[in-house]
């Protein structure tokens, strides 16, 4: 049995921002079915009692949860690293110097793009958010905590990329993540206005690996590429119910973010089980697990050790059935399915842009 | 890039180990771990910002006495070089 080194923990999934591509499911907890404090502690120590050793405080906007200085001290008393992945808007310098003597070891602050009117275009933010960012990365890097930058990027400010590079620059974290946008919950929803071309794809590609070269030994760049352009999936979530767990506002234990988006699974809730009964016992986490699971051609491939075929919420969203092989795998049989997306977004385009669906703004539960 | 011998290394922020009673130990870092054996943990538990480079050098050399001492400087300097690239450490 493979031991779990990371609790994501949803703590809730309220937030100021509207992100186009949020990774929240579209069915959202609200306020009133959020776990309380107590469980949020409980569940950080059985974490750590099974060998977890980091965690990342998410949401929605973690900062909306008033306790988040007890859920931050708990989880490193309990000798777990702290990660909070937010995107800044509620914080002041009060709060973050707290969460700080709290035990918070590392602060990710997220970005819409490098340009003032991005968190209104994709975020639907009100104004001011983007001086509030550059604020709380000044914060951060003051008070000598770890900082990442992470930029989401997608069709619509991929071009930007080098301003993005510059910006991180000069504010020089420890580490830049570049994310394209990954295809599920509200990014779905979106795709045909979120997915790069190839072309700009490949460019932002060249971009990113001469940014990682230069700034080697000052900031570590990372980034995550759209894999509908890929020949192999990405190794989803690191194989599912191997690393990671994540635990959603409600208390259900989840082998992926996206994993409520598929029907029949059950999950159990950390308010009935033990974190530890659910990693081993819970339906959910060992319906994927290992290779018993796989259908051809995952069950005789060579690369099955390497991506565990792919992400079955993906397979599930582009296929209908989850435990396929993930569609965009060139050895899949589905590929196709994805081969017609990509093309319909490369497609010539003569004269006129053509008309853009509009946004879904992902709304904020009360 | 060599480090210089008068350097102080110390850890990055949002780097640690994890507590003494914890095991493995491991050096903590923002989304990644590494596991520490022996030797690189003695090192690490040197980056303190107090110690140069040349002091870790030194200890090191006492603490392994059977070991050719320009090898243990040889691997301390390649050590080092290798955690400031992950940006897990910083010379001060
Ligand atoms: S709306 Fe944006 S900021 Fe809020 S949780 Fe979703 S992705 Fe994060
Ligand atoms: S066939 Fe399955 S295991 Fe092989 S590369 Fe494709 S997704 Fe991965």
């Amino acid at each position: 049995m493979p031991k779990p080194l990371v609790l994501i923990a949803e703590l809730t999934h309220r937030c100021p921002l509207h992100c186009v591509y949020c990774s929240n499911p579209r069915e959202m907890v609200r306020r009133d079915g959020e776990l309380p404090t107590e469980a949020w502690t409980r569940v950080v120590q059985e974490a750590a009692a099974l060998g977890v050793l980091q965690t990342d405080l998410t949401g929605g906007e973690p900062l909306a949860r008033t306790d988040l200085m007890e859920i931050v001290g708990a989880a490193r008393g309990a000798g777990l690293y702290v990660s909070l992945i937010t995107s800044g808007a509620p914080l002041d310098e009060r709060r973050l110097e707290g969460l700080a003597g709290a035990g918070l070891d590392h602060l990710q602050l997220s970005f819409q793009g490098a340009r003032e009117e991005n968190a209104a275009q994709f975020a639907n933010a009100s104004a001011g958010t983007w001086e509030q960012k550059l604020r709380v990365a000044r914060w951060v890097k003051q008070i000598r905590i770890g900082l990442t930058l992470n930029f989401v990027i997608h069709r619509e400010n991929v071009d930007q990329l080098p301003e993005m590079i510059a910006l991180g620059e000069e504010i020089a974290p420890g580490r830049i993540e570049f994310a394209h946008v990954q295809y599920y919950g509200w990014a779905f929803a979106n795709r045909a206005r979120l997915l790069p071309t190839r072309e700009q794809l490949d460019r932002s590609l060249e971009i990113l690996k001469s940014a990682e070269e230069r700034l080697r030994g000052r900031t570590r760049v990372e980034y995550i590429v759209p894999d509908y352009y890929a020949k192999y999936p990405k190794a989803c979530m690191e194989g599912w119910g191997r690393k990671a767990m994540i635990v959603a506002p409600g208390g259900d234990a989840l082998p992926c973010h996206a994993a409520p988006a598929i029907p029949g699974l059950a999950f159990d809730n950390v308010r009935e089980h033990s974190l530890r009964e659910i990693w081993e016992d819970s339906a959910a986490f060992r319906r994927f697990r290992g290779e018993e699971w796989m259908p051809e051609p995952c069950r005789s491939c060579d690369r099955r050790a390497a991506d565990f075929g792919g992400c079955r919420c993906q397979a599930y969203l582009l296929a209908g059935d989850a435990a396929l092989t993930d569609p965009v795998c060139s050895r899949s049989p589905q590929r196709p399915l994805v081969d017609a997306i990509v093309s319909a977004t490369n497609a010539p385009r003569a004269g006129m842009p053509p008309a853009m669906p509009d946004w879904v703004y992902r709304p904020n539960p009360s | 890039m060599t480090p210089e011998m008068e350097a102080r290394p110390r850890l990055a922020p949002g780097c640690r180990l994890n507590e003494a009673k914890q095991q493995p130990r491991v050096l903590l870092m923002p989304e990644r771990a590494l596991r520490l054996n022996g030797p690189s943990l003695e090192i690490v538990e040197r980056c303190d910002g107090t110690r140069t480079v040349r002091q870790i050098i030194t200890e090191m050399q006492k603490l392994y006495a059977k070991a050719e001492p320009q090898k243990v400087e040889q691997d301390i300097l390649g050590y080092l070089a290798l955690l400031h690239e992950e940006r897990a450490l910083d010379f001060e």
